[in-house]
């Protein structure tokens, strides 16, 4: 047997409402016999009738409501058809469900999930990372899986967490990683993984460019280079102390992202390693992001707008030499 | 009054007036009005930090809005709702508490003035962003719904401005796709901030958006406190009855600027002698004398009764500590081992 990514997600929101009568999905066309755009709810609204509901085109009203149930004890689970619409909700997630807690001492236990980034030819607009948006903003966890056991995991430990979760889960993973099965008792929320052991470079990446990373690694591995790869697991909190332990080992830090260069994830990977581990790099610290355009649509520019495990290598090399 | 509820469905007939309300409402706008008068004169002085954003001119509105709401019912009230606000429960202390930034407030120095609320006694905390707490309100209801709460309700108000939020919208349509019991309040006080109605909207009549929402819509004289219990009182009542979502749209001058730093200088001479621009307190005091409610001296020691209450209130909430910067707890989650760990 084996599980997709999209399935173990599938499965644990089938979980969730089995566990738990709080919880409840709201979004987009994931009820009735539909299932949702990419079928994380398929089946969902018949086993679990009147828990699992569509609703109109309106992110800001879907967000504001699950807040809203929130609050009053219920476990909403919001799927956003892409992570690129979320921006419509942006200021119920920010401004409303990332302030709560803070302003009032009642805490917002919503999980919003993100399709997020890149296949080709979605272009511009269905497919974008928002993560480093959410992380920016107080009051949030953003977790951004990059492995089937950890969709299913997180996902789940996600939805028992007071706070409002950000849930990036990576199109592109959905039907390119398998596993055999589903583990119940992953890594705690919050703490990094060492996806592959090396002495020679630390690459710190998230969602699907640790799997691009991993390829990268195998390849400089024919090379004789060993590559360590941190994945990240939820960017915020963000594993600090595991970045820098892996920093400490390898004395070189490569960060990858897909989401635009200015700013978010890998240069605040960078920024820590540089103020708290400056005296563990051996050379700069460096970074790979998507390109500063919007995201193309044609397969042959987008391969090179995203980072891909050959880029990664080529920089790793180059990073190696300095 | 205009209705744009369904025919045959008068349901806020003239007999279902409420003089046993009219003292108890016209006392929480006398308290309100008596505690904004204060707070303005603290503002003017130095001693608030941050706005102070009044509801003169809306009192009437307001208390209609909290009076008939119960317990287990959710109010999401807007800026100008001091009124609604003392009606549905909210203690006079923590009003000061906030304006004055005691740590003992519901919010406790971290958010100020009309920012404030008690999520977990049904006032919900507004946002400034317009429009955004209308779909909180529902999810709120369907809660109740699925745990099993019967009989609620929720209401929410907002103004002519921000009913031309896309949030509101999207609050209107999905509570009436829900078919929760919800009742929103708008008042049309004819500027937002400084925009008068007609740079606002371009219909003829606002609440007649309430049947493309598939809401029950009413518009009233918003300075008139019998209208504004009558059928605000009778919209509560259809929600709770299981009617479809209502709308009130409440026709009234703001008194004030939008805040105490605002002069209002752009208010026309012409409109401050509209019908809507009388001052809803007055009247409602005229009325209540007129219809021998209330004697002249009940009335003065109702006045004496508010200024004492409100001095109690300011004066508690000066006593108490200010936040403290260096004791604070940084944290903006409740899960604190998952906080990040930036420096």
């Amino acid at each position: 047997m084996s599980i997709t990514y999209l399935e173990a997600i599938r499965e644990a929101q089938a979980k969730l409402l089995r566990d738990d009568e709080r919880v409840f999905i709201y979004g987009q066309d994931v009820g009735g016999t539909f299932g949702g755009a990419f079928k994380a709810t398929k089946g969902l609204a018949k086993e679990f009738p009147g828990r699992v509901l569509n609703t109109p085109i309106s992110e800001d009203a879907i967000v504001g409501t699950a807040i809203g149930a929130a609050i009053h004890g219920m476990r909403p689970i919001v799927e956003m058809q892409f992570a690129d619409f979320s921006s419509i909700a942006l200021n119920q997630i920010l401004n409303n469900a990332g302030t709560h807690y803070w302003r009032t001492n009642i805490p917002v236990p919503i999980t919003v999930r993100l399709p997020s980034g890149g296949t080709k030819g979605s272009g511009p607009f269905h497919s974008q990372s928002m993560e480093s948006i959410y992380a920016h903003y107080p009051g949030l966890i953003v977790m951004t899986p990059a492995t089937v056991e950890d969709a299913y995991t997180m996902l789940i430990e996600g939805v028992a967490i007071d706070d409002p979760v950000v849930y990036c889960e990576h199109k592109y993973l959905y039907y390119h990683l398998k596993a055999d099965k589903l583990e119940n008792d992953g890594t705690p929320v919050g703490k990094a993984r060492i996806a592959r052991e090396g002495r020679d470079l630390t690459i710190v990446s998230y969602s699907a460019m640790t799997q691009e990373s991993l390829l990268a690694a195998i390849e400089l591995a024919r090379e004789g280079v060993e590559i360590e790869v941190v994945d990240l697991r939820t960017v915020k909190p963000l594993d600090t102390d595991a970045v820098l332990a892996s920093v400490a080992r390898t004395g070189r830090l490569l960060a990858v992202g897909e989401s635009f260069p200015w700013g978010g994830v890998t240069a605040e990977v960078v920024a820590r390693v540089a103020s708290a581990g400056f005296h563990l790099l051996d050379a700069a610290p460096a970074r790979i992001n998507a390109k500063d355009t919007p995201i193309p649509y044609h397969p042959n520019l987008w391969s090179t707008h995203r980072p891909n495990a050959k880029v990664i290598a080529e920089r790793a090399r180059k990073l190696l030499r300095e | 009054m205009l209705q744009t509820a369904p025919r045959g469905k008068k349901s806020a007939s003239k007999k279902a007036r409420l003089p046993e309300r009219y003292l108890e409402a016209f006392r929480w706008m006398l308290l309100a009005r008596t505690f904004e008068e204060k707070l303005v004169s603290l503002y003017r002085g130095g001693q608030i930090t941050g706005g102070v954003y009044v509801g003169k001119g809306q009192e009437a509105v307001s208390v209609a809005c909290g009076l008939f709401l119960q317990r287990g019912d959710v109010f999401a009230p807007l800026i100008r709702d001091q009124a609604g606000r003392s009606a549905f429960g909210e203690p006079l202390v923590d009003v000061a508490r906030t304006y004055l930034g005691s740590i003992k407030g519901p919010m406790r120095g971290r958010d100020g003035n009309i920012h404030r609320g008690k999520p977990g006694e049904g006032q919900l905390a507004m946002v400034s962003h317009l429009g955004a707490m209308v779909s909180v309100t529902v999810g709120a209801l369907l809660a109740k719904r699925w745990q099993g709460e019967r009989n609620c309700v929720g209401l929410t108000t907002i103004g002519e401005g921000g009913m031309q939020a896309g949030a509101f919208h999207e609050g209107l349509n999905i509570a009436a796709v829900e078919q929760v019991p919800l009742v929103v309040v708008a008042t049309n006080n004819h500027y937002a901030y400084s925009t008068p109605n007609e740079r606002e909207f371009a219909c003829t009549d606002l609440v007649e958006r309430a049947i493309g929402y598939g809401f029950e819509g009413y518009r009233i004289d918003g300075t008139d406190l019998a209208t504004c219990l009558e059928v605000i009182g009778g919209a509560v009542k259809r929600a709770r009855a299981g009617r479809p979502p209502q709308l009130v749209v409440a026709e009234v001058l703001r008194l004030s600027g939008h805040g105490e730093h605002d002069d209002a200088s752009y208010v026309t001479e012409e409109i401050k002698r509209e019908p809507f621009a009388r001052d809803c307190l007055k009247v409602a005091e005229k009325m209540i004398v007129d219809l021998h409610l209330i004697d002249r001296e009940t009335l003065q020691s109702w006045r004496d009764e508010a200024s004492a209450k409100v001095e109690e209130a300011i004066t508690t909430a000066q006593k108490e500590p200010a936040p403290d910067g260096g004791a604070e707890y940084w944290c903006a989650i409740s899960t604190g081992e998952l906080a990040d760990p930036a420096e």
